[in-house]
């Protein structure tokens, strides 16, 4: 009995302390804020996602609280991490919505984790932009939910039309057996009917896979004109490899999933002469200066290297965007949900890092082909073709 | 002709590759009776350890080969000195869960030093691919394969010529015995350790230039080492050979023959 007691003195303490922090403090801070959500994958695999993402979305509320927010109200950002875990994922926007109870979500970083938490944000008609590239998301359309990343089908548009004006009809396609690698094989056989070109042989690998000979053997059995290789790293690095290795005299094409220095530094001299289709971030310099998106990327480069002091990369630029086109929206809505969603709705024109944003009832992507720019590896760089 | 040729080169690297693993499960069995789950990890630290003194080119090869593979083996060491030695009930349930954990441990400490991103190195030799019958053939998997056979031959020597082998094969078959004949078989469980980690290591190395290292390497190949192992019956070095030929052959022959959906 004697121990007991001081245990249940403890316990009242604390709650009376909790109710306290409770009662004095968080309405003082909702008041007088808008309360914006966001979840990244910022630790596990996908981590070179979610890390940038959330650095762009802290290093953005912090720029525009800094200029006294938006309306005289300042931004309050609650970040919580998906580890990549779609039930994480479920968890912590959950957590968004009915603790947290935030104006708006940016996120989830990747396509599963997305389409888990679609449902939760139709329910409770809470803002979703997420900041994954899967088509599934805003296709069909959901009213609550956004996206800035661009979707495959547009990489694909950009691949095929650059193999259309090189002339080639039959091309076989080496996909990663991974959520990333079949979307782009079922956009890489849809839209080949209408640029002429015949899709002759499909071939996949495994994410972890050492070696991808037996595929690229099999397919220069069929004497393809070109080879269209969907993945991320590192498998592609291993393809551009082995195709060297074989000499296979072919153009290689990779996707937009290995757009990165990391990509060039992996496969070194075997990424040479490799095309793919990247958004513009990668080659901000070498665009000319009448693009649109010149002046942006080039801003939002400068301010995340400055104060990060590490490399950009696109993938922040999803969130960068997602928040800039948020501030957009809640100009003038008072906090109400319903007037946020339909400012987005009707935004047009917008000028991002991933591309010119034009959403509609219809288009909650709002991106069209030319968010991307075909390039070349030449002398351990990209070179813009055009 | 030239098709099936160039699948049984490419699943005969692998295969190799796959055996050097199996063969460090298999040894560590053998005189230990017990399965080392973090033994992907090693062949994890060897190929990103080649990439740090190598491919940072601060030493030569040779000299990068036989520091990584040292340095491996001593981590091998460590695991059973600090993990395995100090539990009380070491019943092999017990000790092969305490590596499991081991690996995940290592995992991290991976992801700590190399970061999260994939590395590469370039070939160790600068010779092209040769030509054999319009198949490719990679200097690189002849070395793979002459390190293979290498690693084998000396580990059947050890077990069957040196005195220190077949004191290692008695703890294996009845520690007590062994003990009461004077074997220490304390030390000789330190050593399988230390010799099983060194090989997973050169696994390691040698993978490294045909494909890419990341922290999470080790959990595919330790698991596809494993498998060969079981293919050729655990505790046998010949088996394990044969076991991940079979394993990488059929592998690449497979996407010959299935067609994927």
């Amino acid at each position: 009995m004697r121990q007991i007691i001081p245990i249940k003195k403890g316990i009242k303490r604390l709650c009376l302390f909790l109710a306290a922090s409770l009662l004095f403090s968080s309405p003082a801070l909702s008041k007088d804020t808008f309360k914006i959500g966001g979840v990244f994958s910022v630790t596990g695999r996908a981590s070179f996602l979610g890390d940038p993402e959330k650095k762009s979305m802290e290093m953005l509320v912090n720029q525009i609280n800094a200029k006294g927010g938006i309306d005289g109200r300042l931004l309050e950002a609650v970040i919580y991490d998906t580890e990549g875990d779609p039930q994480k994922t479920v968890n912590a926007v959950s957590k968004l919505i009915n603790k947290d109870q935030v104006i708006a979500i940016i996120g989830p970083s990747l396509t599963p984790t997305t389409l888990a938490v679609v449902p939760f944000a139709e329910r409770s008609k809470t803002l979703l932009i997420s900041c994954a590239a899967g088509i599934l998301i805003t296709e069909p359309v959901k009213p609550w939910v956004f996206k800035t990343a661009q979707s495959d089908a547009l990489a694909v548009a950009s691949i095929y039309q650059h193999m259309k004006a090189q002339g080639i009809k039959k091309a076989a396609i080496l996909s990663v057996s991974d959520a990333f690698g079949e979307s782009g094989k079922q956009q890489l056989e849809k839209q080949a009917d209408a640029y002429g070109i015949t899709v002759i042989r499909s071939e996949t690998f495994g994410a972890g896979d050492t070696d991808m000979t037996p595929q690229l053997t099999k397919i220069r059995k069929e004497n393809p004109e070109a080879i269209i290789c969907w993945g991320t790293n590192p498998g592609p690095a291993v393809v551009a490899k082995n195709v060297k290795q074989l000499g296979l005299q072919i153009p290689l094409y990779q996707s937009h999933g290995v757009a990165s220095p990391k990509f060039i530094e992996l496969a070194s001299d075997a990424a040479e002469g490799i095309y793919l289709p990247t958004g513009k971030i990668l080659v901000a310099d070498l665009l000319p200066d009448n693009d649109p998106q010149k002046p942006v990327l080039q801003n939002y480069i400068k301010e995340f290297e400055s104060r990060y002091n590490m490399p950009v990369s696109g993938f922040g630029g999803y969130a960068y965007d997602a928040v800039r086109m948020l501030a957009e929206a809640l100009k003038g809505s008072n906090g109400d949900k319903e007037k946020v969603r339909a400012a987005l709705e009707e935004m047009k024109g917008f000028v991002g890092v991933s591309g010119v944003f034009s959403f509609s009832k219809t288009e909650h992507n709002g991106l069209s082909p030319d968010a991307f720019v075909m390039v070349q590896i030449r002398n351990n760089t990209w070179e813009l073709i055009r | 002709m030239q098709e099936i040729l160039q699948y049984l080169f490419s699943g005969i690297t692998n295969g190799a590759i796959y055996a050097v693993i199996a063969v460090g499960f298999s040894m560590l069995y053998n005189s230990t009776e017990l399965i080392n789950f973090a033994h992907g990890e090693f062949v994890m630290l060897g190929g990103l350890g080649i990439v740090t003194l190598w491919g940072g080119s601060l030493l030569p090869l040779p000299a990068a080969f036989v520091l990584t593979v040292i340095g491996v083996a001593f981590v091998g060491f460590l695991l059973e000195r600090v993990a395995l030695r100090k539990v009380s009930r070491s019943q092999p349930i017990v000790l092969v869960i305490i590596t499991i954990g081991a690996s995940i441990f290592l995992r991290g400490i991976g992801m700590l030093i190399w970061g999260k991103d994939a590395h590469a190195i370039p070939s160790f030799t600068k010779l092209s691919p040769m030509d054999v019958f319009g198949a490719k053939l990679m200097p690189q998997s002849i070395l793979i394969l002459a390190i293979v056979l290498l690693v084998v031959v000396g580990l059947h020597l050890f077990y069957r010529k040196t005195l220190t082998g077949k004191a290692m094969q008695a703890c294996a078959i009845n520690e007590k015995a062994a003990w009461l004949s004077g074997i220490p078989s304390d030390q000789m469980v330190l050593l399988a350790f230390f010799l099983s980690a060194g090989i997973g290591a050169i696994a390691g190395i040698i993978i490294a230039p045909i494909t890419m290292c990341g922290y999470d390497m080790g959990i595919l190949l330790g698991l596809k080492g494993f498998c060969a192992a079981m293919l050729g019956g655990l505790g046998s070095l010949w088996g394990s050979l044969v076991g991940g030929l079979l394993l990488g052959i059929s592998e690449s022959l497979g996407v010959d023959t299935f067609h994927p959906a």
